[in-house]
């Protein structure tokens, strides 16, 4: 998760430890050249030496790369600018360190016995089998440690689950692959009419990059290629979206989760929320961003949802009180304004340039991760347009129009999503797009009722 | 004593031999263990980089989703009961297990349960639909509403796991119950049957609640049902409750029999006797029991109220008691021994360290505060492959090299077995170990792609996966020339200087049928 503040710089931690020396070195500090010489001498064995040299390598090289991350903390649980995230850092900490502590005593009893009691060294085998008075120390030891552990971690989990007395409620929607945003409430004014998607803005271009024109696996990718660039990827790669959901900093913001088709998953973890979005339900949680900790905060879906769950990231921007009434007024004005020129709009005449232009745009963002940018889709859970009886034949319209508005199986209802304009952009577009050449024109008012 | 049975390929097809059927279920094992790897290896090589290289997003899911189900119904489980069918006979003095013909039935509905289930994927990779692609947890509605048509072939495979693993269970219990020598009491028994009993009992319990749940999704999907559809009156999340209560059991049945196996080999080679041995059965009794009511620790993020949460947490928490005393008491048993590292010693001490790794991170996943960062992020990829692969795998493999001379006859080639070992240890490392980090930093499980800041640590992730795939070509070897070739000095009866326990009272290679005339057990041999 990246921090608050954006940057563009990509941290790379890892590969200066391996390429460089500095392993070497500390595996010679590791085991000495004295422990070396007398490991050479009684175990007699090359290879078991060479194997213990290799592992000490590995596992020192790995305490070089913990040593910079833990002081980078970009390999670490983020801190989070929240009460919870905090809270929910310092018990990992704790937790961490508690483990570190627990693994070194036993390891270190266990590789003491490894290097002492061994037979090569002429050390014979006691024969005791059981002591009742360690057996009862080490279950009742272990015991008090795990209710010190579990008393912070209740009071945590108790304060987690207050969302009372929230100045702001966001209904949060999570469909096949975006999330939508719906102000309900804020300071006690339940009349509140915003509500909007919030999707990817990394251009498919970016990730759709196949090794070879055919792809490894004839499937999905190697249709992409022929038609598209690779381009190079930006700092936010797979974590920008077209619109991010604003909250105002100060103030206590509930969010109440739930999901149009299958479960996703809401995190954000500079916040230290991760709810599950399920279908049928309403969960709640809530946070609240200090004053002074403005910014944008990046999350994703974490709930495997189907094929582009690794594409649905979450942004929020966090602004000041202030800051926030004018934008949620402006908003508002301007969703009203969209709706009323989309009310205006419905008996309008578009031209076929007018509507195929609209229309590939509007595709390409809407429809294209399931049906694919060439029309082929990915049966048989994503029928292709092209060729398709419904979209390439002119008696296939009046049901064209009515999967739009009101899905089929998988496919989301969109009539209130889009507009009439778009709807009707979109079927005339994969009406005639891909050599589906049906000539048909669908006007807005054609598709604001379903048709016969 | 002849053997007679027939020969070709109908020894094998109607063989109700324990030691043709361990083999089996051995050999079957590892052919899935390979199979599952190569799938592995294709969600590597797809995550080595950032952006979509190989595969597309949803063929990346049917691998995440047939790679897991692929491992835990078919190389851990049959390797498991592999290692029962071969050694708890020989262990307890009994000629054979209980149910012979039973015995078979249950080896031999897998290799159709698989070829459904890897049927659907090979014509997926040939451009014929999908495969399963919901993961191996297969939650409701992606895996009902919203799954491949080939949904139904999996769910008909499931079922066959299931009856197949649920007649393994009956066999290995009536066999115990039944079969063993006099003078075996139960707190004679060697620690592996012990472990098995239980294990035995898990899967019992809990193999019907996973066929209840698929047959569930069945209606769901064809017969107008709505069991997890809200909008029927169902809900979603009892899926998953319905899931977990088996689940969560199930990942006991992964490693409590590899707890058996590093009891028996570590005692051997400090030659000294098994440290608190009452204690590992009543620690493996109460891991089995915590098992059944720690289920929604899988589920600190779908919104369970907060006394649930609470109780879930401190439920698994409390495993970590048993856990530990098993631990302590292995170090103990190697404390002040005589102490020789031969294979199976080695794979036995990285299963105490690495085992304990993973139980340790486990220990911090409790924490449901701390969860709510840690859930589904590769941190919980990197603690579930601590305790299954470096946990279960390597305990199957430690037992594998122990056992191996008694089955062969021959000694097997050690320097090449060392160097599997090395190879081994050192990859899985370098795979499994930076995980943790990218998790905690935030890239969630189950995505083809992420954010740049990741990509360092996953290249290096990816060739720890290609090197420990390519490591396990070197068991095949060891086996191919123990098995095969019969290469190496032969075998002694007790194959290992201070090897007890009554399998190794049996002639070097195991005569087919074990022991005829019961032998009399006068005093514990653990």
């Amino acid at each position: 998760m990246r921090r608050g503040v954006p940057s563009t710089a990509v941290p790379r931690f890892f590969s200066p430890y391996l390429a460089s020396s500095t392993h070497a070195n500390h595996a010679s500090s590791w085991a000495t050249p004295a422990l070396l010489k007398k490991a050479f001498s009684f175990t007699g064995s090359r290879l078991f030496l060479s194997g213990v040299i290799l592992f000490a390598v590995f596992f020192s090289s790995s305490n070089v790369l913990f040593s910079s991350i833990a002081s980078a903390q970009s390999y670490d649980m983020p801190q989070g600018v929240t009460e919870i995230s905090q809270q929910e850092f310092a018990l990992h900490r704790m937790m961490f360190w508690c483990c570190v502590a627990i693994g070194i005593g036993v390891f270190s009893v266990m590789f003491y016995s490894i290097l002492k009691h061994r037979k090569s060294q002429g050390h014979k085998a006691a024969q005791f089998h059981e002591s009742t008075t360690v057996e009862i120390i080490w279950t009742a030891v272990p015991f008090l440690i795990l209710i010190a552990m579990a008393i912070p971690a209740t009071k945590t989990l108790i304060q987690m689950k207050d969302s009372s007395e929230a100045a702001l409620t966001i209904k949060v929607t999570g469909s096949q692959w975006k999330w939508q945003y719906s102000y309900l409430e804020y300071k006690a004014n339940n009349t509140i009419d915003l509500d909007y998607l919030s999707v990817l803005s990394t251009p498919r271009e970016q990730f759709e990059t196949p090794l070879r024109a055919a792809g490894l696996f004839p499937l999905g990718v190697a249709s992409y290629t022929g038609e598209r660039k690779s381009a190079p990827k930006n700092s936010d790669y797979l974590l920008e979206v077209d619109k991010p959901v604003v909250i105002p900093t100060g103030k206590k913001v509930r969010f109440l989760i739930t999901s149009n088709d299958v479960i996703h998953a809401w995190w954000v973890a500079d916040f230290g929320i991760k709810q599950d979005a399920i279908p049928g339900f309403i969960n709640e949680t809530w946070t609240k961003v200090p004053v002074g900790k403005e910014g944008i905060y990046r999350g994703k879906c974490a709930e495997l949802c189907g094929k582009d769950h690794g594409y649905m990231p979450i942004v929020v921007k966090a602004v000041s009180e202030s800051e926030f009434d004018q934008w949620l007024a402006d908003s508002q004005a301007a969703q009203k304004k969209a709706k009323a020129d989309a009310a205006n709009s419905v008996d309008a005449v578009m031209s076929k340039d007018e509507l195929m232009t609209l229309g590939e745009k509007e595709y390409l963002a809407k429809c294209s991760a399931c049906h694919q940018a060439n029309g082929q889709g990915l049966p048989p859970t994503f029928p292709a347009l092209k060729g398709s009886l419904i979209a390439s034949k002119p008696e296939g319209l009046a049901t064209h129009i009515n999967h739009v508005r009101n899905g089929i199986n998988m496919m989301p209802a969109f009539k209130d999503i889009l507009s009439p304009k778009v709807m009707a952009a979109i079927i005339t577009y994969e009406r005639n797009a891909w050599g589906n050449d049906t000539d048909q024109l669908v006007q807005p008012k054609d598709v604001v009722k379903d048709a016969q | 004593m002849s053997d007679h049975h027939p020969t070709g390929f109908s020894r094998w097809l109607f063989t109700t031999n324990h030691k043709d059927i361990g083999s089996m279920y051995l050999i079957f094992s590892f052919a899935m263990f390979l199979t599952g790897g190569f799938m592995a290896m294709v969600i590597r090589a797809e995550l080595m980089y950032p952006g979509l290289q190989l595969i597309d997003p949803n063929f990346f899911n049917q691998m995440t989703t047939t790679h897991g189900l692929i491992m835990v119904f078919g190389a851990v489980m049959p390797a498991f009961v592999g290692l029962a069918n071969w050694m708890i006979p020989m262990m307890i003095g009994a000629p054979d297990m209980a149910l012979p013909r039973m015995n078979n039935w249950s080896f031999w509905i897998l290799p159709f349960a698989f070829a459904i289930l890897i049927g659907s994927i090979v014509v997926a990779a040939f451009g014929g639909g999908s495969a399963p692609n919901f993961g191996w947890t297969f939650y409701a509605p992606l895996s009902t509403k919203y799954g491949p048509p080939s949904t139904d072939f999996f769910i008909f495979s499931v079922h066959l796991m299931g009856i197949s693993s649920i007649m393994g269970a009956i066999n290995v219990i009536v066999t115990i119950f039944n079969m063993r020598a006099p003078g075996m009491t139960f707190m004679r028994m060697p620690l592996f049957v012990w472990t098995w009993l239980i294990t035995a009992f898990l899967l019992i319990a809990v193999m019907p609640v996973l066929a209840g749940a698929v047959t569930m999704m069945l209606m769901d999907r064809h017969f107008g049902t709505s069991f997890f559809d809200a909008a029927g009156g169902g809900d979603p999340v009892l899926f998953q409750h319905v899931f977990w209560f088996f689940g969560h059991p199930e990942v006991y049945i992964m490693i409590l029999p590899s707890f058996g196996i590093i009891s028996a080999i570590l005692p051997t080679f400090a030659r000294k006797p098994l440290f608190g041995y009452p204690s590992m059965v009543y620690a493996t009794a109460s891991i089995a029991f915590l098992s059944f009511v720690v289920w929604a620790h899988h589920m600190f993020t779908v919104g369970l109220p907060l006394a649930g949460n609470l109780f879930f947490m401190y439920m698994t928490m409390l495993i970590a008691v048993p856990t530990g005393v098993k631990v302590f008491n292995w170090v103990a048993t190697m404390w002040q021994g005589s102490m020789t590292f031969e294979v199976p010693m080695l794979f036995s001490i990285a299963f105490v360290v690495l085992f304990t790794i993973g139980g340790l991170s486990g220990l911090m996943l409790a924490i449901t505060p701390a969860d709510q960062q840690y859930q589904d992020s590769y941190f919980v990829v990197a603690h579930f492959h601590y305790v299954l692969v470096s946990g279960a795998i390597f305990g199957i493999m430690a037992g594998v090299y122990y056992w191996l001379p008694k089955w062969t006859g021959v000694m097997f080639n050690e320097t090449l077995a060392k160097a599997h070992f090395w190879c081994s240890l050192v990859m899985v490392n370098l795979l499994f170990f930076p995980m943790h980090f990218v998790g905690l930093a935030g890239m969630q499980r189950r995505i083809p792609d992420y954010p740049l800041q990741f990509a360092d640590l996953n290249f290096w992730i990816s060739i720890g996966g290609f090197g420990f795939g390519l490591s396990q070509l070197l068991l095949l070897a060891v086996v191919w020339q123990a098995c095969i070739q019969r290469k190496g000095k032969k075998a002694t009866a007790q194959v290992w200087e201070s090897a007890e326990g009554l399998e190794w009272t049996l002639p070097s290679p195991a005569p087919y049928h074990s022991f005829s005339t019961p032998p009399f057990i006068k005093a514990a041999t653990h």
